[in-house]
């Protein structure tokens, strides 16, 4: 089994611990995992903006990069979901179809393809887990809150396997944190105040991180807590799932 | 074209290809004491909820409260004199605006949401159990259902002119949710299941 | 961003709101009460999704049979001798109000909740031709002497705090100054609505829902205030737009068990009333409206929009809507269901709509009829860009974005890692007029990419 591993644009250029981590969980899980270095963007930032017309380029090159592996696996539940939901190529479609079918959230990828059991990894912190809306409402990372059904969770599933991790409760466990993509600029006030209201659930429930299987919404709330001054840090779930700490 | 031929036509030119009426599966409420659960949500929602076997056990319970001096009304000939039970006119209905009490009997009561089934001959006139200050409904206490689904079941193609379910009193919380009940209609309701 | 027609936009009216932070607080945690009274409503039913999935396809079959069911409606409607009129746009809807009050001699009507005239400003219009309306609901009544717009579909003054509700009521109803129990308030407007009921000769009404099989319409109310009108008056008029339409009677039973645990966490609301034929020597009139009903019908994406039965779930529980204000969305139906149905109305006007959202999905898992709203204000956004209403700034923005985002030599070239973001990309644009900025910290670049780092550790593929 060969991965391709898809690393978002903003990741690669911000938050590379969190692609490192994802690709070491890979390798330690003994998948073969390849990272095409020709890889931009799915495109999302523009199509959500109302722009989905132009990504055409995007996804040409996404179909590329990605097309010749088992699986694409990445750190992003929003970009999986767009890739997912949108992916089209006018010369090769059949291609960017099956790409639709084998894109992976990393934490889907771990519990469904992979079936974790064990980790061997050590965190002992208390933890507030943010659920991005588009992993758990778009991807079905965890049941919804809105839903009559019943309760799991992917990521709380992989985060019980660290050991001397303390997972705190929410008001609100799946209250969106305002990120939206572009709407964190151009509906400032209200994303702000979604991100500062998310912040402080966390804190009141005394997190020591956040974490997350979306990095957009965690450098939103990253962004928010370091105005504030706080000492609580954002973190990747894939660095808490790859931590070594002790 | 006139505007019901217009848009009787942009609506068959746009509506999408007939889809089938979906089969409405069969459904059950959990609790199995209708009586129990239908007390126990007309509670929750404001209602009282008394058990009689008789007409004279109703107004003996009614009396606490209603008094000579109170104008009570009633479409059930068995509550006289405690209600006038003198028949109305609805060239007449303002003049229900001083109705302390009106006592109405009522066809089934349902479970799921503590409401009863009310329709226009056992009112009297349509809006005797709006303007009332306080309501009382008398039904059978074999009469309970379920769900909705089989309130309409029993309702099925029944002819009325005017029909209503009738939960708890008249309620409003539009100011800061607080709840505060007697919005325009009746300010209680008593529901007496009788048998 | 402005739109013409407006002088401001969503952004602009949500920020305007968020100068009072304590109380958007307020009225965030006051919806966000509302949407926990709607779950412990549904979790008490193990069978609510199979209920929405049903309902969800009893009105998709209604639209995709709407025509024949509007015949339908109408024949058994006036077969009961019900008065039946066709409206094709709010204008026309207004004009056969104020003719059958005319007709009448009527000048003044107490009228109960209805959405639709106010999608249509049936007040105004019929202010202008000298007929006074009283709203009846308590919260409309509120909003109207306060002359503002409701803020919610159900709950019209819920951007309203009790002590400001205590001023207008001192104002307009001599109340004692200062005083905000809303029980004593709420009994003040009660007798003051007793008076009004009680001498109109004419009621307007909303309507529910309208069954086709028996001509009879539903209209709920907790407060009595449309039974209270409709059955004092001589004259009752209901208006209703066509997508209010169901099959049978029976499917009141799918219907009513949603929509009062999606709108309020109630099991019902107090009165679910049933209005079949007139009372003797007094008419019923329905208006039936389409006011771009039926264009919203022929958009294959948007139409299901029409299967809303105006619980206001999506409202209580969108995280945007519950920190901006109902009055930000500038339309008769606020929140994600008006973002949806306000552009086919006025693509122009409303173009911000669809862009006053995350699209986090909370609306579509609570709506009733499983509307998929956060797909449709995705692709209203497509549509919105395509038709032109979108800033041009943005466009530059965004064409500049693809060019880089779609050729790997610029994205890896352009620069030392961070640096191409820091120019390119529109919320991390480094400068203070940036409005990620303005509260927020500005992520720290890292030493290298992970595109670097990988080049460094791992064998290149390419």
């Amino acid at each position: 089994m060969t991965v391709g591993l898809f690393i978002p644009c903003y990741v690669d250029q911000f938050y590379p611990n969190a692609a490192i981590a994802t690709l070491e969980l890979l390798e330690k899980a003994g998948v073969n995992v390849v990272y095409p270095v020709r890889q931009t963007c799915c495109g999302q930032p523009m199509a959500n903006s109302g722009f989905e017309h132009l990504t055409k380029d995007c996804n040409e090159l996404f179909v590329q990069n990605f097309a010749q592996f088992d699986y694409i696996v990445s750190p992003s539940g929003s970009c999986v979901l767009h890739v997912k939901d949108h992916l089209h190529s006018d010369t090769h479609e059949d291609q960017a179809q099956a790409i639709r079918g084998k894109v992976y959230e990393l934490v889907e990828f771990l519990t469904d393809v992979v079936k974790v059991e064990k980790l061997t990894a050590r965190f002992p912190h208390k933890v507030g887990l943010h659920q991005s809306c588009h992993g758990q409402r778009g991807l079905g990372l965890a049941q919804m809150s809105e839903l009559v059904a019943p309760a799991f969770s992917k990521p709380e599933k992989l985060l019980s396997m660290v050991q001397d991790l303390e997972l705190i409760p929410l008001s609100r466990k799946d209250e969106c944190c305002g990120f939206g993509g572009t709407f964190c600029v151009a509906e400032e006030a209200v994303s702000v105040k979604m991100g500062k209201d998310r912040v402080a659930d966390h804190l009141q429930h005394e997190a020591e991180f956040i974490t997350g299987a979306d990095m957009s919404c965690l450098m939103h709330m990253e962004g928010i807590l370091r105005r504030q001054k706080s000492k609580v840090k954002v973190m990747h779930i894939a660095e808490i799932l790859n931590a070594q700490e002790g | 074209m006139n505007s019901r031929e217009q848009i009787l036509a942009a609506v068959s030119k746009n509506q999408p290809a007939l889809t089938p009426m979906p089969e409405v599966p069969f459904f059950q409420l959990e609790a199995t004491d209708l009586v129990e659960k239908f007390t126990q949500v007309a509670v929750s929602i404001g209602s009282g909820v008394f058990q009689v076997e008789s007409y004279e056990e109703i107004q003996e319970i009614l009396s606490n409260d209603f008094k000579i001096h109170h104008r009570i009304i009633s479409h059930v000939p068995e509550l006289a004199p405690f209600a006038d039970t003198t028949p109305l006119e609805d060239r007449h209905r303002h003049q229900l605006e001083n109705v302390d009490l009106a006592i109405v009997k009522g066809h089934f009561g349902v479970a799921e949401n503590g409401a009863s089934w009310v329709t226009e001959e056992v009112m009297g006139l349509r809006v005797v159990p709006f303007i009332c200050q306080h309501l009382a409904i008398i039904l059978p206490k074999d009469s309970i259902v379920p769900l909705m689904h089989d309130a309409y079941a029993r309702i099925g193609s029944a002819e009325y002119g005017y029909g209503v379910f009738i939960a708890g009193p008249s309620k409003t919380a539009d100011i800061e949710q607080s709840l505060v009940l007697g919005a325009h209609g009746p300010r209680t309701l008593t529901v007496f299941l009788m048998g | 961003m402005s739109v013409e027609g407006h002088t401001k936009d969503h952004a602009a009216l949500a920020d305007d709101f968020n100068q009072d932070e304590p109380r958007v607080n307020w009225h965030d945690e006051t919806l966000w009460f509302i949407r926990e009274k709607r779950d412990r409503a549904a979790f008490a039913i193990p069978d609510w999704e199979m209920l929405r999935e049903t309902a969800s396809q009893i009105k998709f079959h209604t639209l995709s049979n709407l025509s024949q069911y509007l015949e339908q409606f109408e024949a058994n409607a006036q077969a009961n001798g019900i008065i039946v009129h066709w409206a094709a746009d709010a204008e026309e809807h207004n004009q056969i109000v104020h003719s059958i009050l005319q007709k009448h001699g009527v000048t003044q009507m107490v009228k109960s909740k209805s959405m639709l005239t106010e999608e249509c400003h049936l007040n105004d219009y019929l202010e202008q031709q000298g007929i006074e309306v009283i709203d009846s609901d308590l919260g409309e009544r509120i909003v109207q002497l306060a002359k503002e717009p409701p803020s919610h579909i159900v709950l019209p003054c819920i951007h309203l705090k009790k002590e400001e509700i205590g001023d207008i009521f001192h104002q307009h109803l001599g109340t004692e100054a200062g005083m905000s129990d809303p029980q004593i308030l709420t009994e003040t407007a009660r007798q003051h609505l007793r008076e009004t009921f009680l001498t109109r000769k004419a009621a307007l009404t909303g309507v529910n829902f309208a069954i086709a099989e028996t001509g009879e319409f539903v209209v709920c109310t907790n407060e009595g205030n449309a039974d209270m009108g409709a059955h004092l008056a001589d004259i009752h008029i209901a208006s209703m737009g066509i997508e209010k339409l169901i099959p049978r009677r029976s499917d009141l039973g799918v219907f009513l068990r949603l929509l009062t645990r999606s709108a309020t966490g109630q099991p019902i609301t107090t009165y679910s009333s049933h209005f079949k034929k007139p009372r003797p020597g007094h008419d019923v009139h329905v208006v039936l409206v389409d006011n771009g009903r039926s264009v919203q019908l022929g958009r294959e994406d948007f139409r299901n929009s029409l299967k809303c039965i105006r619980c206001g779930a999506c409202m209580n529980t969108c995280p945007v809507y519950r920190r901006s204000g109902g009055h930000s969305y500038q339309s008769a139906v606020a929140g994600p269901i008006g973002s949806i149905l306000a552009p086919n109305l006025d693509m122009k006007k409303h173009a911000d709509l669809p862009f006053a959202s995350t699209l986090c999905g909370s609306c579509s898992n609570v709506c009733p009829v499983k509307i998929d709203i956060h797909n449709q204000l995705y692709k209203w956004r497509q549509v919105i860009v395509k038709e032109g209403y979108a800033d041009p700034k943005k466009t530059l923005g965004m064409k500049a974005m693809n060019m880089v985002l779609s050729s790997p030599q610029t994205f890896k070239l352009s620069g030392k890692a961070g640096r191409w973001f820091m120019k390119t990309v529109p919320f991390l644009v480094s400068n203070k007029m940036n409005p990620w900025y303005k509260q927020r910290e500005m992520p720290q670049p890292p030493k290298e990419s992970f595109g670097e780092w990988y080049r460094r550790n791992r064998k290149s593929n390419e």
